[in-house]
């Protein structure tokens, strides 16, 4: 077993929606996601997966059971706390980009970063071209946001999810809106930085290939955990 | 440095929006200019009023007011039989007694900036065949002089001669007119006590009001005392100004225990007109409010519509680490941009209208037109536009701020 550092755990989250009927979306979920593991949630259309991500990603707190992020339980927290903490140790990249179009990619990225008001004006500009070319981008930097194409913009909603080098970076089908070549760029920048940043990756997929890359993969039917494979940081006994 | 990246993002949408930003920000010009013109208009017209009341009428007043006879019995309850009494006014004479303690008791209030003792007396003016009805004012001239500024509306001759002359008089211009007198002719005065004295018109002034002008004159207190048959002691009136005249009310209340006699304020004697002045007053105000709470509601509109639009980047923001209260001031802050530039323009050109009307030359006794720079005006429209827009700020801000991002995000 390698360093296992417990970063995000649930304790039986279940949920219920209550329109058009009360019914349960999820149901008695609990596992834990570790410092560096690069993670994927599978199930079929209606399983849950969005909805459970939501949750773990605290702006959905209608939910019973328990969320421990990074040792601290963040279940019954005010909003603006947890907002606090979303800003520090999350980072979120959906399957559009949603990037602010008045403002260059360059500030888009550095929005969170001078929000958390961590770093200089100065620190957070280097620091968010330093992600923008890591990912390719530095040459875009300047241009307004909604001049890049599909692909660019995707990576630059990555750059932003990374500027506070968050613990959890949370995807909800970042790879749906993709070709295969921009898919499977995403998962090398995933896969890079689990490896060399110890973030970890907590990704919704359809795409049975980037499950099947990842660490490990969260089966999810009707609400439920059906399968946890691949134990993180078991791979050598399995093989 | 922290909040900069609210003011940041509010700054962002106003200036990719900058015609719905100027067409919101027009509606609170509209409002404060509108505001600040009645405002002075009506702040002018009061003032103006005043000038023309303090012309004639002192601060406070103290008179004998008339006594009313009362029955020998009186009733100790409503069920009890009373003489039969028929109420009558009983004022045999309209002297103040020992008036001269009391002008000195008056003058020794330290909020008294001065006081002065005057006789009154109803009279005729004649001329040959030709008659009119006034009142004959015996004063202290330079004491009158000093509370009314009679001076300023002298048109012809001097006051001077009033201080030790008896058989001098200074005449409303109409009184001259109508006799058909001019400077140093005679004017006979006839007294409802039946005294006759024929004197010298050294003075004529105009205070551009008719009443006043054609039946006022002024002469010296020991010539109106002739008048009526009466020593030096005879006192009908003693004026007094205080510093501030809105204060009069209060201050009418605390002379009163020191004579018997009544102390009437000069918004008693002149309700009607305040009354008047009030309700323009009110009316104005609510007009320019209304045309203000029109414009919030534009602001709020563009606010909102804004918001509609931006729900995806709000629902971000706050999954990137904004909490509520940032969303709101984003927002609240957009509103008080349009709201400054909105107000500061609505300032400019109130200012200007100001500036262009007090030159209209509009004649009668205003001369020009009776509006006025007062910065308490430009204070409170200020004040009020911003918080006016603030409040329409607020209300889609709030919304913003409620925003549940998970819902924008599932869509
Ligand atoms: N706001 C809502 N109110 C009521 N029911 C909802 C709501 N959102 C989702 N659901 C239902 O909850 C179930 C789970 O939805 P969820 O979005 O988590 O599925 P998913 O696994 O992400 O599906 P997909 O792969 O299609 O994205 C579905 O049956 C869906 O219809
Ligand atoms: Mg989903």
């Amino acid at each position: 077993m390698k360093n296992q550092t417990v970063i995000l755990r649930t304790q039986s989250i279940g949920k219920y929606f209550y329109e058009p009927i009360r019914f349960k979306v999820l149901d008695d979920v609990s596992f834990e996601a570790y410092a560096g593991e690069f993670l994927t949630l599978v199930g079929k259309s209606g399983s849950g997966k969005s909805t459970l991500l939501y949750c773990l990603s605290t702006m959905d707190t209608a939910y019973e059971g328990e969320l421990f992020i990074e040792g601290q339980k963040v279940t019954g927290k005010k909003t603006d706390e947890l907002a606090a903490i979303r800003g520090k140790s999350i980072g979120f990249v959906f399957q559009f980009h949603y990037l602010l179009p008045e403002f260059s990619c360059l500030k888009n990225v550095m929005i969170p970063a001078l929000k958390l008001g961590k770093y200089s004006h100065r620190e957070v500009e280097e620091r968010a071209y330093q992600k923008l070319d890591m990912l390719g981008l530095k040459e875009q930097a300047l241009k307004p946001a909604s001049k890049l194409s599909g692909g660019q913009q995707q990576r630059v909603s990555i750059a932003r999810a990374l500027i506070n080098d968050p613990k959890i970076i949370l995807c909800d089908e970042p790879t749906g809106n993709l070709d295969s070549k921009n898919a499977q760029n995403v998962f090398d920048i995933f896969k890079q930085l689990c490896a060399e940043m110890g973030q970890t990756i907590i990704a919704v997929t359809h795409d049975n290939d980037f499950a099947k890359n990842s660490d490990r993969t969260i089966e999810l039917a009707d609400g439920k955990i059906i399968s946890q494979d691949k134990e993180f940081g078991s791979s050598d006994i399995s093989s | 440095m922290r909040s900069n990246i609210n003011v940041e993002i509010a700054l962002t949408h106003i200036f990719t929006r900058k015609r719905q930003t100027l067409v919101a920000a027009l509606g609170v010009t509209m409002g404060i200019a509108m505001y600040i013109f009645s405002n002075s208009l009506m702040k002018g017209f009061g003032r103006f009023s005043r000038t023309e009341i303090f012309k004639v009428t002192p601060h406070l007043r103290i008179y004998k007011d008339d006594e009313i006879s009362k029955p020998l019995v009186q009733a100790t309850s409503p069920r009890q039989v009373v003489i039969i009494h028929n109420p009558k006014i009983t004022t045999l004479s309209r002297t103040i007694i020992n008036p001269y303690a009391l002008l000195a008791e008056v003058k020794k209030q330290d909020y008294i900036s001065s006081a002065a003792p005057q006789v009154n007396v109803d009279v005729f003016y004649q001329n040959g065949k030709s008659q009119l009805k006034g009142v004959a004012n015996g004063v202290n001239i330079a004491e009158a002089d000093a509370m009314f500024n009679i001076q300023k509306t002298m048109v012809a001759g001097s006051l001077n001669p009033l201080s030790n002359s008896l058989s001098s008089v200074v005449v409303g211009s109409r009184i001259a007119n109508k006799l058909n007198l001019g400077l140093n002719d005679n004017l006979t005065i006839v007294s409802s006590a039946g005294v006759v004295k024929i004197m010298k018109i050294v003075g004529i002034f105009s205070t551009k009001n008719k009443t006043t002008d054609e039946s006022k004159v002024y002469l010296h207190i020991a010539a109106a005392q002739q008048l009526v048959k009466e020593g030096p002691t005879y006192i009908t009136d003693i004026y007094a100004n205080i510093k501030n005249p809105d204060e009069a009310l209060a201050y009418s209340q605390q002379l009163q225990p020191i004579t018997t006699y009544k102390v009437e304020d000069w918004k008693t004697s002149y309700a009607d007109i305040l009354a008047g002045d009030l309700i323009r007053q009110i009316m104005s105000t609510s007009v320019s409010m209304a045309i203000l709470l029109v414009a919030a509601f534009g602001i709020y509109n563009i606010l909102n519509m804004t918001i509609t639009q931006k729900l995806d980047d709000i629902a971000i923001l706050k999954a990137t680490g904004f909490a509520g209260r940032d969303i709101i001031r984003i927002f609240v802050l957009e509103a008080l941009i349009m709201g400054i530039i909105g107000t500061t323009l609505g300032l400019i050109i109130g200012a200007i209208c100001i500036q262009v009307l007090s030159g209209v030359y509009v004649g009668g006794p205003a001369d020009y037109f009776p509006i006025y720079f007062d910065p308490s005006v430009f204070i409170t429209s200020t004040v009020f536009g911003l918080l006016i827009t603030i409040g329409a700020g607020y209300l889609p801000a709030y919304r913003a701020a409620r925003v549940d991002p998970v819902a924008i995000f599932r869509k």
